[in-house]
This record gives structure tokens, C-alpha cells and sequence, in this order.
């Protein structure tokens, strides 16, 4: 692992914009059904946001905050919501993913049912993505070796 | 073996090509999904589905399936990255 060499500027113009970064993220993610954005651009946002903490800090400070099991939990567990709700569907007595059905266990009429389920699949979409970027990112720039990084 | 696999290639190559003579001009606004799917997507996209956005619409609820081996593309890509670079130790 290569040294680091603090940067008093970096670091406080990351600590100003990370915040900002990560309420857009959260805001294209469920802003999606009025606005371009959705799951995938939202999740790419919010990966960007954590990656800049990685390149402004050290490793191991951000690892204690956004811990590397969590984070490969997290990749499955978006995973798992969108095929979840497709599988809820199922046993309710529609087709996979089709989300009409979702109005007899929520107190909304169909259509506003289905904009839900869309919501939901954004969401699980959203935190995958997440996930992987800061997944894919943390181990190829530290070459998968960031084991005891103080 | 090498030899075998070029044909096999070649063979596939040219399976695909002839698959798209059949296929309508691009952007034919008389082909099948021009005329039946996209207005209907469209017209009812709002009705159905309460999503004032037709593109989301489209992605997460028409072709919702598409949308879930899109994601599962990208955790199997976090996934291969882990399995070939993480070291334990």
C-alpha cells in the first residue's frame, strides 16, 4: 500500500462536496418516476460519492465507516429486493415482477401500486450498484490488499 | 481444432447477418414495435402505471425482467472482481 500524504485542501473540499453528493444521489434515485435519473444513475452517484472518500482519506478510515462486509451484504441485498418483490408478486397470484397485484397488501390503488413497486426495485437497484462501484473500486486500487490497513 | 472453431464462427457470423435481412428499416415507423408497442407504451404508460416518466416506466415495469439481469450483470461483475483480486490472509 502505498504511503499517504495528507492534503488539509482535498480533504476539506471532499468533506464539503460529499454530503451534497450523496443527498443527489438519494434524490435521483427517488426522484426517478418525475425526472431522468432512477436506480442505476442514482447508484453511480452515491459509488462516486464514497470513492472520493477513499481517494481523499485513508483506506482504513473510510473502511471503519462503510465496513467491506456490510458492503458485500449490501451488493446481495439489492440483488435480493428486486428479485424479492418480483417473488412476492408471484405468491400473490400475478406474473413475476408484475406489480398490479401489490394492491391487496398495500392501501393504494393499482396503478399507484405499481408506481411503488417500481420504486422499490429502484431502491434495491440503487443500493446493488452502490455497492459494487465501492466494491470493484476498493479492490482494484489496492490491488485486493487492503487487509490490515490501520 | 483451431480450424473448427473459425468455421464454427463463421458459420454463426453469418446465421446472424441473414437473421437481420429480414428486419424492418431502421426507424420504419411502420415496423410491428413502432406501430403497436411504442404508442401504447406511451398512451397508457400514465393510467397504468401512476409514472409521469415513460422511461422509467418502461425499464422497471413493462421490461422489468431485462432490468433484473441488468443488475444481476453488474453484482456478478462485483462478484468475479472479489473472487480474483480480494487476498486473505
Amino acid at each position: 500500500m502505498k504511503e499517504r500524504y495528507p492534503d488539509v485542501t482535498i480533504e476539506t473540499i471532499c468533506r464539503l462536496l460529499i454530503p451534497p453528493i450523496q443527498l443527489f444521489a438519494l434524490y435521483v434515485i427517488a426522484h426517478g418516476h418525475y425526472s431522468p435519473g432512477g436506480g442505476f444513475q442514482g447508484g453511480c452517484i452515491l459509488g462516486a460519492s464514497f470513492i472520493m472518500m477513499f481517494i481523499a482519506y485513508d483506506i482504513g478510515e473510510v473502511k471503519r465507516k462503510m465496513q467491506e462486509k456490510l458492503n458485500t451484504i449490501l451488493c446481495s441485498t439489492g440483488v435480493l429486493i428486486f428479485a424479492g418483490i418480483g417473488l412476492i408478486c408471484l405468491i400473490l397470484g400475478a406474473n413475476y415482477l408484475d406489480y398490479g397485484i401489490l394492491h391487496n397488501i398495500l392501501p393504494v390503488h393499482q396503478a399507484k401500486a405499481r408506481a411503488l413497486g417500481t420504486l422499490g426495485i429502484e431502491i434495491g437497484v440503487g443500493i446493488a450498484v452502490t455497492s459494487v462501484m465501492v466494491s470493484i473500486f476498493l479492490n482494484i486500487a489496492t490491488a485486493g490488499e487492503h487487509e490490515g490497513e490501520p | 481444432m483451431k480450424f473448427f472453431a473459425f468455421i464454427v464462427v463463421l458459420f454463426t457470423g453469418a446465421l446472424l447477418i441473414y437473421g437481420t435481412v429480414d428486419m424492418p428499416n431502421w426507424g420504419d415507423p411502420n415496423s410491428p414495435p413502432n406501430s403497436h408497442v411504442s404508442p401504447r407504451y406511451i398512451e397508457k404508460t400514465l393510467e397504468e402505471t401512476a409514472t409521469p416518466n415513460a422511461v422509467t416506466s418502461v425499464l422497471a415495469d413493462y421490461r422489468g425482467y431485462d432490468t433484473l439481469g441488468e443488475t444481476t450483470v453488474i453484482f456478478t461483475a462485483g462478484v468475479v472482481c472479489i473472487m480474483l483480486l480480494r487476498r486473505v490472509k
